[in-house]
């Protein structure tokens, strides 16, 4: 008796799902082949402008430098010249002739140390800021005349304090970094809506509950608006930090090529600084998207 | 003198910005019983807002006090919860962790997990909002963010609701909807509320007693009328009701009549 009831139903839920699938299936179909186009259409919107500005910036580029007299080599020669280090990007050797991988990473790491202390001292000087009024009479015009500084300026004060190359670069790399983190942290909380702070007050967050639940996500887009133009700042500073303290980095790395008279290898340097700082830029920007995502649009 | 449950007392409010004082409240005294419903109607500037956040305990009155069920009010506090005006939820909060946030402070340690997350439901189910408890504020509608902000207000349990005109921003036929819910739920719940509004019709539908405010500066209150109309109410019955109509004629005399807005007092 159980068999024969079990059968008829067990006969039903395949019919029924085929159904289902039967009708789910072409409809989503066309859809999405034309959602595809579209993208591809996107990309090919978004890449191609830029790939035919390049193209033309290059050959005039060689045009204006292929001349014999020309001071500066022209594409064809930067690849010719330097080929050896375009070809071998992880090239390990003795002192400063490494890949150009090893030089980037070295000043990554040092932009990644001075950058971590930049944001967690400047995210913290700005919420003080940014929180009390005295704080911020005292010390807004001091950061305001500090963060005007060249970066470059502070490399021999920095270099008679710790008297070692790395530190100091770190250093730069933190005393360039912080300025707009602190100032746009500050500018965040300071216009943390009224209506957040009296739903904090009605609930009786205390101090650290309203530093999580309401500052923070409140002066987000703010903060990483700050640690955007600080990363970039940052990747600024750390050629002129490296170049007059020696060892791997890509800001050595360029001093050396000029001592050398390396020009192609300095053209092939700064084209991976450019790559490096934009990618920076973007993984910054990603990030800020993915942790203020809503915040924005209130 | 037999102090209601919730009482003000000679509460005086004045401003000082830059060196200049203003007087925006003089001698407001009302006493509020439990489980009543007062609006508070008023022209624009005069002052509404100021009493409702005196009550909230967000402002000090300069001088007078504010006592709550025999206990002095003299900081915000979640017995006292507000749906304000323009619902402020926090945008990177979904529905859910909106109301969530709110219970989890004021219910920790007196509730277990799973009692808390029931309750939260329990009180998004009471606005009809359950079924968006993962949507973000950004995605759902003006009146539904209400729906939220007082879902949020009523999971603290509070002795009393204060409403910021909270309706003000909603187009007619969700102010409607939300009129009914916010009397389904005083009808459930018995709580004490207190709604400002500058809805004449929204005031004699809700209310038990309306407090009429003059304009300001140094506003009082005008007078208190009585809405001895009986619960439920329907507003399609109660459009052709003496009561309600003599209630509606007498607001609109004490605003339009006696108290006229002087746009240039402001
Ligand atoms: N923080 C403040 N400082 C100075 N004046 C204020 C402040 N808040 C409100 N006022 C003034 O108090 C008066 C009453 O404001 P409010 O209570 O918001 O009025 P309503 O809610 O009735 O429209 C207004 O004239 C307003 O300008
Ligand atoms: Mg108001």
């Amino acid at each position: 008796m159980s068999v024969t009831q079990l059968n008829p139903k067990e006969d039903k839920t395949p019919a029924l799902s085929a159904q289902v699938v039967a009708f789910a299936r072409p409809r989503p179909q066309k859809p999405l082949a034309r959602q595809f186009a579209r993208r591809g259409r996107q990309m090919l919107a978004a890449i191609l402008p830029p790939l035919v500005t390049l193209a033309l910036m290059l050959a005039l580029w060689e045009i204006l430098c292929s001349g014999p007299t020309s001071s500066l080599p022209s594409p064809s020669r930067v690849v010719s010249e330097s080929w050896e280090l375009i070809v071998h990007p992880f090239h390990v050797g003795q002192g400063v002739d490494q890949g150009m991988v090893w030089h980037v990473l070295a000043s990554l790491q040092r932009v990644a140390i001075g950058y971590a202390f930049a944001v967690v001292a400047g995210v913290a000087l700005g919420v003080l800021v940014g929180q009390s009024q005295w704080a911020m009479r005292g010390l807004d015009p001091i950061f305001q005349v500090l963060r005007t500084v060249p970066p470059l300026a502070w490399l021999p004060l920095s270099l008679a304090a710790f008297r070692d190359g790395n530190p100091s670069a770190i250093f730069v790399i933190f005393i360039t970094a912080i300025w707009p983190i602190i100032i746009n942290t500050a500018v965040g909380i300071r216009n943390i809506p009224q209506d957040y702070q009296n739903v904090a007050k009605v609930l009786r967050l205390n101090g650290f509950e309203y530093f999580g639940k309401i500052m923070l996500p409140a002066a987000a887009p703010y903060i990483f608006t700050g640690l955007r133009i600080g990363i970039g700042l940052s990747w600024l500073a750390i050629v002129a930090a490296e170049m007059l303290i020696g060892g791997v980095g890509i800001g050595f790395f360029i001093w050396d090529a000029w001592n050398s008279s390396l020009i192609s290898d300095i053209i092939v340097a700064l084209i991976y600084v450019g790559v490096v700082g934009f990618l920076l830029d973007r993984l910054i920007a990603f990030v800020g998207r993915l942790v203020t995502r809503g915040t924005a649009n209130a | 003198m037999a102090q209601s449950y919730l009482s003000l007392e000679f509460i005086d409010k004045t401003f000082e910005r830059n060196g200049t004082k203003s007087d925006v409240l003089k001698q407001i005294s009302l006493g509020v019983d439990k489980g009543e419903f007062i609006s508070i109607i008023g022209h624009s500037g005069c002052g509404k807002s100021t009493v409702l956040n005196i009550i909230a305990g967000l402002i000090e009155a300069t001088s007078g006090a504010v006592f709550l069920d025999g206990k002095h009010v003299d900081a915000p506090g979640p017995e006292r919860a507000v749906v304000f005006q323009n619902h402020s939820l926090l945008p990177w909060l979904t529905v859910y962790e909106n109301v969530d946030l709110a219970v989890s402070k004021v219910f920790r340690g007196k509730r277990s997990k799973a009692e808390r997350h029931d309750w939260v439901m329990h009180n998004l189910d009471l606005v009809q909002m359950a079924h968006a408890r993962d949507k973000r504020p950004a995605e759902i509608s003006g009146g539904m963010k209400q729906r939220v902000g007082i879902a949020r207000a009523l999971s603290m349990e509070p002795k009393v609701l204060l409403l910021d005109e909270p309706f003000g921003a909603l187009d007619a036929l969700t102010r409607a909807h939300l009129q009914d819910a916010v009397m389904e739920i005083h009808a459930r719940l018995g709580n004490t509320m207190i709604m400002i509004t500058h809805d004449v019709d929204e005031a004699v539908l809700l209310s038990d007693r309306i407090v009429m405010m003059t304009n300001g500066p140094a506003a009082k209150i005008g007078e208190v009328l009585e809405v001895p109309i009986a619960r439920p109410r329907n507003r399609i019955e109660l459009a052709s009701d003496r009561t309600y109509l003599r209630c509606r004629e007498a607001v609109l005399k004490f605003l339009y009549e006696r108290h006229r807005f002087v746009e240039a007092a402001e």
